[in-house]
C-alpha cells in the first residue's frame, strides 16, 4: 500500500502483516491495538507511566536486534512489527513461566479469577506446564486499610499500585520494599491506605487477585456477574461506570473509561455506596386512595384517573423532586405541570466536602451527593433545605393546590404533609408515612433499572442504561409521566427514552434543544447556553 | 616499591605509586608530577580535549569497553541555564573487582585530575563521585584529597585559576550492585530506588536530574588525565590496534600471587597467569579461569592462550570486562561457584523486570538443590531454557550477566554436574541444546 503524499504527522506501519497508518510518536502497543492485535501487558496502563518492566509486552520490530517493549517502544515510518513471531512468543511464555515459578494458582478461592490478566495470558500463550520444582515464595495476606486486602503471593509486582498512588493519588501511600525476588508491595510503618478516597482504584488496576476489595471478598465469581454501563449517581462528578450484578442486586460499581469526566478513576464514597441500590420493600403496583386505604390498580386505571383529576383541578402546581431523578423525569414532570396550570418545584440534596484527585483535577468528590443537580435546575427546581438533604419542605407540606412528589421519599416531612392538597401525586420508589395523604401513588423504577441522562457538574448529559429488573409494576418516570402527558394534551405517548429525551428540548430549548439522543453516544454532550459558551 | 607485587612485565602507569603513601596527598603528588594534566586540559578547548580522547583510542574502564571520546562526543551542545554533569562511577562491585577501590586508596589526586579533565571536555561545572557504601578506606582518602584540591583552589568556583566551576561531590552509596549500572547508579544519586532506566534516553540526553550527563569509571577517567599530559600517540604505544594503553587486572583465586596488575592490552594471557601471578599455589592444574568479572562466560584452562584486549576476548567466546581474573584449579567444583555467582546476582537483581527477578532466583534454587546432590535429569535443560529467557529480555544486563555463568559452565564443565547427580539420575538430558561439551575433565 504506497501512499503518494505521505502525510508528515503520521507513519506507516506493519502489525503481523497489515499496513496501517499511524499518529506519529504513537505507542507500539497502542498501534496493534489500532491493528486490532492486543499486546499482553501488566505494568503499562494508560492512566500511568510506562516502566517497562513487566517484560509482557515484547514484540519483534525487524531491524531492531533485541526484542522491543511495545509499551514504551514508538513507531517509526516503514517499522514491521511482528507479534506472533517464534521469538516474541518466546520471550512471553517464558515470562510467564516466570509469573508461575512463585504464584500459588488459588485461583479456585481468589476474587480475580475469571478477570485476571494472569489466568488470560497464561491460557492464550502460557507453557502447558511450568517447570519449577522449587518450594514457592509464601508471604500471606495483608491489609493495607481502606477498603484494600494485599495477598501478595499472587502479586506480579507490576507496580501499577505504587505508581497510581504516587502519579494519580500523590499521596505515597505505598512502596516496593526490598529487592529482586524479595520484593513486596507495601505500607509505610502503620500507615496504610486508610483515609484516601482514591485507593480502591488500586484494586481496579490490579491485574491480578493480588489486591482485592474487602467489600466483594468472596461475594461473588467474576463470571456470574452482568455488568451494565451506567453512571455513578452519587455526586454530581457523574463518574462513567460499569454496575456489577448477580441475582438481580448491584455486587459492587466499578469504574468505566470517560477521558472527560474521570479518566479510568472514580471514588471510594461512590464506589461503595450502592446497597441503597439493592434496598427491598418497593412499591411494586399503582395504588389509588379509596377512603382509608390504597388500593392497587392497573396501570391504565390508575392513569386515566390522574389525567381526569387533573383536568378537573384548577391552580397552581407545587412540585418536590429528587435530584436522583433522571433528566428524563424531571422534564417530564415540568412538562405535565406546564399543561396543566404550570407552578413551581424543589429539591434537597445531600452536601459535603469536596475531595479532588490530584493526578487528575477535574475529577473529584463533589459537594453535592446526588446525580442530576444539574439537571434539576435546568428543569426549574430550586434547591431548598439543609446540607443533610432535609428541611424546606414548610411551603409543600400545606399547600392547597396539586401536589407532585417525584422520587423523594420525604422521610422528614411533618405530620400532615400534603393532606391539604387538591392533588397529591407521590411518585416513588418507596412508601412513606408522607405519602399515605396522597390520592395517587405511582411506582417508579430507580436510575439501575431504566434508561435514562443525568446532568453532571460540568453541566455534561449522559447516559445510562438499566443494570437490573425494575420490580413488579413499576415504570420508569419519565414512561409514566409522558403517558400522562399523552392523555392531558395532544401529544403522542413517550414510549422510549429517546422519545423522552426528545421532550427535553421542549422544556429546555436552550439547553436540551441543539442535543440529540443519537449523539450522547458513550461520553456525553455539553448542554448549551451561556455556560458551555463561557467554558468554551 | 612494596606494594604487595609488582613484576616486571608490568607497564605501571596508573598503578605506579600504589603502595606511596605519600602520593595520596596534594603535596606529595604534585611532587610526583601532579595535576599537570588537570592544568593542561583546562587550557585545552574542551572539543580538543574528546578529540583526543578519540585519537588515543581509550575505552571505558567500566566493563562495557565503550570509546570514552566517543561517549564524550555524544553530550550535547551546551545551553545556557542546563547543566551538565560528569557521575565518576566508583561504585566497583562486580565479583572480582578491586582496581577502582586501590586506585581511590593509593592516587585520589589522579581521579581528581581525571574528573576536571572530564568535567572541562563535556561542559561540566559539577562531578559526582558514586562510591561503593563497602569502600569506607577508599572514601575516606577521596574525601581527604577533595578537601585538600578545594583548600588548594584546584576545585571550587574557579577551578586552577581557570575562571571555570568545577565542583566534585563524594556520594557514598548504600550497598547495591546494581547501583554500578549506569542509570540504575544516577537514579541512587538521585535519591531514589536503584533501578536502570529504560534507554533511551542515554545519559547524554538525560542523565543525573535529567540533564546531559556523562558517566565514566575511575580507571577511564585516570587514564584520560595521563592521555591529556603525555598525547594520544604516546597511550597507543601500548595495546592492540582496537584496544589500546595499559588496563588494571585484578587476580584472585587460585594464583601464588593475586592482586592488581597493569599490563598492555592484548597481553598473553596464559603467559599473565603463569608467570606474572606465578600459576597455581599448589602447582595442580587449572581448570576455569573468569577473565573479566562473574558476568562473563568462563574460560578453561585449555583457552588461555589468548590476547588480553577487548577482541580477542570475544573471540574466544567470553569478554574482557572489567579486568576481574578469578582463577579455579582443579580441586573446584564449577557447580559450586557458579551456584555462588547466581545467588549473587538473585540477591542483587533490582526486581524490575519480570526475568531478571524471577530467573535468577529460580536459576539459583536449582543449582543449590544440584548442588546438594537432589538433581533431576532435566535441570540441565531447565537451566539453559532459563538463562535463555533471562537473556536480552531486559532493561539492563545484569540478567544476561547471571546467564552467563550457567551457560558456559554446563557447556564447559558439564562434568562437574553429572558428578553432582545422584546415582541413577545422570543430567544426559541438555547434551542436544548446546552441542557436544567442551573441555570436559
Amino acid at each position: 500500500m504506497a501512499d503518494p503524499a505521505p502525510n508528515p504527522e503520521t507513519v506507516s506501519v506493519t502489525v503481523d502483516g497489515m499496513t496501517l497508518s499511524v499518529p506519529k510518536g504513537t505507542r507500539i502497543l497502542d498501534a496493534c491495538a489500532m491493528a486490532g492485535v492486543d499486546i499482553p501487558h501488566y505494568c503499562y496502563h494508560p492512566g500511568l507511566t510506562a516502566p517497562a518492566q513487566c517484560r509482557m509486552c515484547l514484540v519483534e520490530v525487524e531491524k531492531s536486534p533485541k526484542l522491543v517493549a511495545a509499551c514504551t517502544g514508538t513507531v517509526a515510518e516503514g517499522q514491521v512489527i511482528l507479534t506472533e513471531s517464534d521469538n516474541a512468543l518466546k520471550a512471553r511464555e517464558g515470562v510467564l513461566e516466570f509469573y508461575l515459578v512463585n504464584h500459588p494458582l488459588d485461583c479456585p478461592v481468589c476474587d480475580q479469577s475469571g478477570e485476571c490478566k494472569l489466568q488470560d495470558y497464561v491460557s492464550a500463550e502460557g507453557p502447558a506446564m511450568g517447570r519449577s520444582k522449587e518450594p514457592k515464595r509464601v508471604l500471606g495476606r495483608d491489609d493495607f486499610g481502606g477498603d484494600v486486602l494485599f495477598y501478595a503471593d499472587r502479586c506480579v509486582m507490576c507496580t501499577r499500585c505504587v505508581r497510581f498512588m504516587r502519579e494519580v493519588a500523590q499521596d505515597e501511600r505505598l512502596t516496593v520494599v526490598q529487592r529482586g525476588h524479595r520484593n513486596v508491595i507495601d505500607t509505610f510503618f502503620d500507615e496504610g491506605l486508610d483515609g484516601n478516597l482514591w485507593a480502591d482504584n488500586i484494586v481496579d488496576i490490579c491485574p491480578v487477585g493480588a489486591l482485592v476489595s474487602k467489600d466483594f471478598l468472596h461475594k461473588a465469581r467474576a463470571w456470574d456477574l452482568d455488568r451494565s454501563p451506567s453512571i455513578c449517581p452519587n455526586c454530581s462528578q457523574g463518574c462513567n461506570v460499569r454496575l456489577e450484578t448477580r441475582d438481580n442486586q448491584v455486587m459492587r460499581i466499578k469504574p468505566r473509561p470517560n477521558p472527560e469526566v474521570n479518566a479510568h478513576w472514580m471514588c471510594d464514597y461512590g464506589r461503595l455506596n450502592y446497597e441503597w441500590i439493592n434496598r427491598g420493600a418497593r412499591i411494586e403496583a399503582p395504588l389509588v386512595r379509596d377512603g382509608g386505604r390504597f388500593v392497587p390498580v392497573s396501570w391504565s386505571d390508575a392513569l386515566t384517573r390522574l389525567a381526569e383529576a387533573l383536568r378537573s383541578t384548577a391552580g397552581e402546581s407545587r412540585a418536590v423532586v429528587s435530584p436522583f431523578a433522571a433528566n428524563e423525569d424531571l422534564g417530564l414532570l415540568r412538562r405535565v405541570m406546564d399543561a396543566t396550570g404550570g407552578g413551581t418545584g424543589v429539591f434537597r440534596c445531600e452536601t459535603g466536602g469536596e475531595v479532588v484527585l490530584p493526578g487528575f483535577p477535574t475529577l473529584a468528590l463533589r459537594r453535592d451527593r446526588a446525580a442530576n443537580v444539574a439537571g434539576a435546575e435546568v428543569f426549574g427546581f430550586t434547591r431548598v433545605g439543609d446540607g443533610d438533604g432535609f428541611g424546606g419542605l414548610e411551603e409543600s407540606a400545606y399547600f392547597t393546590g396539586k401536589l407532585f412528589v417525584l422520587g423523594d421519599e420525604l422521610a422528614d416531612a411533618p405530620v400532615g404533609f400534603g393532606a391539604g392538597a387538591s392533588l397529591f401525586v407521590y411518585v416513588g420508589h418507596f412508601m412513606s408515612p408522607a405519602a399515605r395523604n396522597a390520592h395517587i401513588i405511582l411506582p417508579a423504577t430507580t436510575f439501575a433499572e431504566m434508561e435514562g441522562t443525568f446532568t453532571n457538574v460540568q453541566r455534561r448529559v449522559q447516559r445510562f442504561w438499566p443494570a437490573i429488573q425494575a420490580p413488579g409494576m413499576s415504570r420508569p418516570a419519565w414512561q409514566i409521566l409522558g403517558v400522562l402527558l399523552a392523555g392531558i394534551s395532544e401529544t403522542s405517548a413517550v414510549a422510549t427514552a429517546a422519545d423522552a429525551f426528545s421532550v427535553l428540548g421542549q422544556v429546555a430549548p436552550r439547553e436540551f434543544g441543539a442535543l440529540s439522543w443519537a449523539d450522547l453516544g458513550q461520553t456525553g454532550s455539553i448542554l448549551g447556553g451561556a455556560f458551555a459558551e463561557a467554558g468554551d | 616499591m612494596a606494594y604487595p607485587y609488582t613484576h616486571p612485565s608490568e607497564v605501571r602507569v596508573l598503578s605506579k605509586y600504589f603502595g606511596d603513601p605519600e602520593a595520596r596527598t596534594l603535596k606529595g603528588w604534585e611532587q610526583r608530577g601532579g595535576y599537570k594534566a588537570a592544568r593542561k586540559a583546562l587550557g585545552m578547548d574542551p572539543a580538543a580535549v574528546t578529540q583526543v580522547m578519540k585519537d588515543s583510542g581509550l575505552r571505558g574502564r567500566g566493563g562495557a569497553g565503550f570509546p570514552t571520546g566517543m561517549k564524550w562526543g555524544f553530550m550535547p551542545k551546551k545551553e545556557a541555564g542546563k547543566p551538565h554533569f560528569l557521575v565518576c562511577n566508583a561504585d566497583e562491585s562486580e565479583p572480582g573487582t578491586f582496581k577502582d577501590r586501590e586506585l581511590m586508596r593509593w592516587t585520589p589526586h589522579a581521579l581528581i585530575e581525571g574528573c576536571i579533565v572530564g568535567c572541562h571536555a563535556i561542559h561540566a561545572e559539577h562531578c559526582y563521585i558514586y562510591v561503593r557504601g563497602e569502600f569506607f578506606e577508599a572514601s575516606q582518602v577521596m574525601a581527604i584529597a577533595i578537601e585538600e584540591a578545594y583548600a588548594a583552589g584546584y576545585l571550587g568556583a574557579n577551578a586552577m585559576g581557570s575562571g571555570k566551576p568545577i565542583d566534585i561531590t563524594l556520594h557514598i552509596g548504600a550497598g547495591a550492585y546494581i547501583c554500578g549500572e549506569e542509570t540504575g547508579l544516577l537514579n541512587s544519586l538521585e535519591g531514589r530506588r536503584g533501578e536502570p532506566r529504560i534507554k533511551p534516553p542515554y545519559p547524554a540526553i538525560a542523565g543525573a536530574f535529567r540533564f546531559p550527563t556523562a558517566v565514566n569509571n575511575v580507571e577511564s577517567l585516570i587514564a584520560a588525565a595521563h592521555i591529556i599530559e603525555n598525547g594520544a600517540e604516546w597511550y597507543k604505544q601500548w595495546g592492540t590496534e582496537k584496544s589500546t594503553g595499559t588496563k588494571l587486572f585484578c587476580v584472585s583465586g587460585h594464583v601464588k600471587r593475586p592482586g592488581n596488575y597493569e599490563v598492555p592490552l592484548g597481553f598473553n594471557f596464559k603467559e599473565f597467569i603463569y608467570d606474572v601471578c606465578g600459576g597455581t599455589p599448589s602447582g595442580r592444574p587449572i581448570k576455569a579461569v573468569i577473565p573479566g568479572g562473574s558476568s562473563v562466560p568462563i574460560l578453561t584452562g585449555d583457552e588461555l592462550d589468548i590476547g588480553m584486549d577487548y577482541e580477542a576476548m570475544a573471540a574466544a567466546g567470553t569478554m574482557l570486562g572489567c579486568g576481574s581474573v578469578i582463577v579455579m584449579d582443579d580441586t573446584v567444583n564449577i557447580v559450586k561457584a557458579v551456584r555462588r555467582m547466581v545467588d549473587f546476582y538473585a540477591h542483587e537483581s533490582c526486581g524490575q523486570c519480570t526475568p531478571c527477578r524471577e530467573g535468577t532466583a529460580w536459576a539459583a534454587k536449582i543449582l543449590r538443590r544440584i548442588e546438594n546432590g537432589r538433581g533431576e535429569p532435566d535441570d540441565l535443560d531447565t537451566l539453559l531454557a532459563i538463562s535463555d529467557n533471562m537473556s536480552g529480555k531486559t532493561i539492563c544486563v545484569l540478567s544476561d550477566a547471571a546467564a552467563a555463568p550457567i551457560v558456559s559452565s554446563i557447556q564447559k564443565f558439564r562434568a562437574d554436574y553429572e558428578a553432582l547427580m545422584p546415582a541413577g539420575k545422570p543430567a544426559l538430558a541438555g547434551a542436544s541444546s548446546v552441542g557436544a561439551p567442551i573441555g570436559v575433565r
